[in-house]
């Protein structure tokens, strides 16, 4: 498989008027192409932070971030990215906010919107295209903001927590809707979760940071030995709390 | 639930709902006529004295005997210095508010200015204001602006800067330049503020135009309730009074009406 992404000697500092906290220190890691990888660490540890930089959200102090073997500085276009609220817009409809990243970029013609179309109409949500955000469920909303994610055809889907404002009931489900998407579209996903037993039931690695300065202890290959794999039948195999149970005491070691 | 489909607790809490609301409004209304009446026969009886307090029989005379007082002259003077100056306040408030999100440095050196601005009572700059734009109708309309400007500015500032931080955020992963973020996320997202502002400033505007009007002035409400102060016809007096009452609620109403309009455009909570 091929390297998608690299994270290269990535350093991060915050300056502020108290003192320069390091939030990053020397992290190094690649994905490949089609995998999905996920981060996990005690809180404050500054995954979501990798995560923003990757983005070309916020400036890195020193490191390369290569995609595709080229240098990134600045937001790629071969980047998605989507946060823990869904940010819909109320004021739009449904079938405006999935092109309201195409519409940013300039890119809106007949054959992106029929490809978002194409989208909105596979996964079930074609019929409220007209509807207003308010009119739908937390779930629904968390698969409308993806699909305006993958409007854009990213390469890399960067989830920062996407999952942790739903209830857990919807979540599972959320999840495993996603889960399938992502495999469907075959896209490559880096997720920042704090939950061990989300990252395990969706991930084929899982990256662990140490408290800050954050910096890469572990990379875990996740493997199941199930045909059809799914996040809510990962959940039931015997090797999950193996899993479980490795990662939970290497997150735990630190505090 | 459909229509023929109501239980008969429904109908009661419906009935009682309705019930409550006329009750309110009967009260409101007898209180009102109470009022009057009163005044009217202690004016009749002599126990006040109509020609300082006027009364409600005179009131209605004089604003039946409209054309003989030009009163209508003045009605739409002071209407449209109102809408002139609530005009100009809140476009260039809406602007100066624009410019004060966009750049953060300005917005910063300007604060303690704006803080002091707000605070100062707009009035005592009058003197100030006539001398640099002259005695006439364009120190109302200023003494308007003066008034409503400030308010504007700070509302909705404080609107556009508490706009949701994520999708701002959300914005940005798609590279979107600080100039879409205003109109595709910030500006839609605070038109409830704005609207907010506009039933502000109506009133606000009208406490300009008239205490403009009570500096200087040749027409309009204001004028005629000094006039009327001054040369003791206090059936003019009362009578531009409840007038101006008329129609700073017409005001309101038309701000209310564009309200219902700009929503149903564009579906908005």
């Amino acid at each position: 498989m091929a390297k998608l992404l690299e994270v290269q000697n990535l350093n991060k500092k915050y300056q502020s008027s108290q003192n320069e906290i390091l939030a990053l220190q020397d992290v190094n890691f690649y994905v490949n192409d089609g995998e999905f990888f996920s981060i996990i660490g005690p809180s404050g540890c500054g995954k979501s932070t990798l995560l923003s930089i990757i983005a070309g959200l916020e400036d890195k102090s020193s490191g390369e971030i290569l995609i595709q073997g080229q240098k990134v500085n600045d937001i790629s276009s071969k980047i998605g990215y989507m946060l823990q609220k869904d940010c819909l817009l109320e004021w739009r409809t449904i079938l405006s906010n999935i092109l309201f990243g195409l519409e940013i970029k300039g890119k809106i013609n007949n054959e992106t919107k029929s490809y978002a179309e194409n989208l909105l109409k596979k996964y079930n949500l074609y019929e409220f295209k007209d509807k207003y955000p308010s009119e739908l469920s937390g779930g629904m909303r968390q698969r409308v903001a993806l699909i305006r994610t993958l409007a854009i055809k990213p390469k890399i889907l960067l989830l920062d927590e996407a999952f942790s404002a739903l209830d857990y009931q919807t979540r599972i489900m959320v999840t495993n809707d996603i889960y399938h998407i992502l495999k469907e579209e075959n896209i490559t996903t880096i997720m920042v979760t704090h939950d061990i037993s989300e990252a395990i039931s969706m991930s084929d690695k899982v990256l662990v940071l140490t408290k800050r300065p954050g910096t890469v202890k572990k990379i875990h290959d996740i493997q199941f030995d199930i045909k059809d794999r799914s996040p809510i039948n990962c959940r039931q195999n015997p090797e999950f709390t193996k899993y479980f149970d490795t990662l939970w005491r290497e997150l735990g070691i630190d505090e | 639930m459909s229509e023929n489909n109501i239980s008969i607790e429904r109908k009661q809490y419906l009935k009682k709902k309705r019930q409550k609301k006329y009750l309110i409004l009967l009260t409101q209304i007898a209180i009102l006529v109470c009022f009057l009446a009163l005044w009217e026969i202690l004016a009749n009886f002599g126990i006040i004295d109509s020609f300082i307090m006027s009364q409600p029989s005179r009131i209605l005379n004089t604003f039946f005997n409209l054309t003989s007082n030009d009163l209508l002259m003045h009605i739409w003077v002071t209407t449209y210095e109102t809408i002139i100056g609530f005009l100009i306040g809140t476009l260039l408030g809406t602007l100066i508010a624009i410019i004060l999100w966009w750049s953060d440095f300005i917005a910063k050196v300007s604060e303690p200015f704006l803080v002091v601005l707000n605070s100062l009572p707009k009035v005592a700059l009058g003197p100030v204001i006539i001398i640099w734009v002259g005695a006439g109708t364009p120190a109302i309309i200023v003494m308007a602006i003066a008034i409503s400007l400030i308010v504007t500015i700070l509302e909705n500032l404080n609107g556009f800067m508490k706009t949701d931080k994520d999708i701002i955020k959300m914005a940005k992963t798609f590279n979107a330049s600080k100039f879409q973020i205003l109109t595709k996320v910030v500006i839609p997202a605070n038109l409830s503020t704005f609207i907010n502002s506009l039933k502000v400033n109506i009133g606000l505007s009208l406490v300009g135009v008239i205490s403009g009007e009570f500096l200087v002035s040749k027409a309009g409400l204001g004028y005629l309730i000094v006039y009327g102060g001054q040369v003791f016809k206090l059936d003019l007096v009362m009578t531009s009074v409840l007038i101006l009452g008329i129609v700073a609620g017409l005001m309101y109403a038309s701000v209310l009406l564009l309200e219902k309009i700009i929503l149903h455009t564009k579906k908005f909570k």
